[in-house]
């Protein structure tokens, strides 16, 4: 099941906005999660795991650590 | 006696009568009660079908990506102290002079269900990942230091439905030892929940007078048969009366004293003479430096248990002799809050102190049929007026356990 990356950047959008509380227009593919997004680390395994059942891919804990901005989430669920 | 003295400078609530402390409070002196059916299917097959659900939904207060992050008890605790700390004035404080002592009786059991089931049904990833700082019983106090950036100190004693009342007394000796100036102090509970009430309908505590919700709730009434859960929170703010004064805060009471007994009876039923209720109450009075005839208000624990309720009016003839005994007028705001738990002590610590603020003592509702084994005068069916001269009240709390707390309050 393909994704394009606009509709993955707006589920994206969605979940850090259910789950962080931060608008979804302000998840744009440049911004990382942790430095721009102000997204700590327990959020982001929530935001893994919402994505994860969204787009229905596997994101393995060694590989999450290495998806710091949203466009590496979006290129990992595209791959 | 201590040199320190302690005051009562702010007032949180969220309860079965009300979101906050004015509608709570007034619904109280109107006599209203704060009883509701549970209709949830979930609750059918249940043999108590009644609570005191909070008036408010946090939901309401609090936004949603932060309710996901708390528990229930956390939230009642944040929206309370909230109130509290501004109607304190919201003062700058030096954080290491600003400590939190917030108590649950039963912590974070309904986090601790729901992920139970979300872990049975779905695997180990779908467990959130904020359980634990959901769950640990010292997380309202740990989210209410985080909130006000409190670090003399966050603190939770747990003693069941004494939890809050003591600490508010934990809280007065963290103020007199001076490791802190102001401290935030209260308690919560949210744990209404069908296991939580067939585990107290299984000892038989629970009222099942479920055809008349509001009646359900009856302290000293012959007709009464168990307690209602109730959920919540009561956060005060406490200070150092000199710190208050530098600041010009407003004091609605002195927190004058404490005093702390175990029956060491029985894990869950109290010694029925009251010796050491009693033990409680008089150590209270002497570290508040008052006299028995001092205590013009009593707010019981009082839950509209048959084994309890009798037992306590014993116990405070016991502590304050026969002279102060015949004078002190004794309510039960359960009546129309039900039971909070770990919450209630507070929430009746509050009530306690508007009482000597305001001067109108709220009554106990539904008393159709006085029990005949009462020995104290109680404020029945209407808010009465506090004496002129009164001097000083006592909040009362128990708890499974043996554990007994009173605190004592005076007019500031």
């Amino acid at each position: 099941m393909a994704h394009t990356e606009q509709e993955i950047l707006a589920g994206l959008g969605e979940i850090v906005d259910e789950i962080a509380g931060v608008p979804a227009a302000e998840v744009t593919p440049e911004k990382s999660f942790v430095d721009d997004l102000d997204i700590d680390s327990l959020s982001m395994v929530e935001i893994a795991v919402a994505a994860q059942d969204k787009f229905g891919v596997e994101i393995p804990d060694d590989q999450l650590k290495d998806l710091k901005t949203v466009q590496d989430v979006i290129n990992f669920i595209q791959k | 006696m201590n040199s320190t003295e302690v005051v009562v400078t702010g007032l949180g609530a969220t309860t079965p009568l009300g979101g906050d402390v004015s509608s709570t409070w007034s619904a109280l002196l109107e006599g209203r009660s704060g009883i509701t059916e549970i209709t949830e299917d979930w609750a059918q097959e249940l043999p108590a079908r009644i609570a005191g659900r909070a008036a408010v939904d946090p939901s309401e207060k609090l936004p949603r990506q932060r309710l996901r992050r708390l528990d229930r008890t956390q939230q009642f605790a944040l929206i309370a102290a909230q109130e509290a700390w501004q109607d304190a004035g919201a003062p700058e404080v030096d954080p290491i002079r600003l400590g939190t002592v917030v108590s649950s009786g039963i912590g974070g059991i309904l986090t601790i269900l729901e992920q139970y089931d979300i872990f049975r049904e779905k695997g180990w990833k779908r467990v959130s990942p904020f359980t634990v700082p959901m769950l640990m019983p010292n997380s309202p106090s740990a989210a209410v230091a985080l909130e006000f950036t409190a670090r003399a100190g966050a603190h939770a004693p747990v003693s069941a439905c004494a939890s809050s009342s003591e600490a508010i007394a934990d809280a007065i000796g963290m103020i007199r030892s001076g490791r802190a100036d102001m401290v935030i102090a209260g308690g919560t509970e949210a744990a209404i929940h069908p296991l939580n009430i067939a585990s107290f309908a299984s000892m038989r505590a629970l009222s099942t007078r479920n055809d008349d919700p509001r009646a359900a709730s009856r302290p000293w009434d012959t007709g009464r048969d168990g307690f209602v859960m109730g959920e919540g929170a009561g956060i005060v703010v406490l200070e150092s009366a000199e710190h208050a004064a530098r600041r010009g805060a407003r004091v609605y009471a002195v927190a004058a004293g404490a005093g702390y007994s175990d029956d060491a009876h029985d894990i869950v039923a109290p010694e029925p003479e009251g010796e050491g209720q009693a033990r409680a109450i008089t150590m209270a009075l002497e570290d508040a430096d008052m006299r028995p005839g001092d205590v013009a208000h009593i707010n019981a624990h009082a839950t509209s248990t048959p084994t309890g309720d009798v037992g306590e009016t014993l116990a405070i003839r016991r502590a304050l002799g026969d002279a102060a005994a015949d004078r002190v007028a004794v309510t039960s705001t359960k009546s129309m809050t039900g039971h909070l738990l770990g919450g209630a002590g507070a929430v009746e610590a509050i009530a306690t102190v508007l009482a000597l603020h305001e001067g109108r003592m709220p009554p106990t509702i539904n008393i159709d049929e006085l029990d005949p084994g009462v020995v104290v005068d109680i404020v029945r069916d209407k808010a009465r007026d506090l004496p002129a001269d009164a001097v000083g009240a006592i909040n009362e709390s128990f708890g499974f356990g043996g554990h007994n707390v009173a605190v004592a309050f005076r007019r500031a």
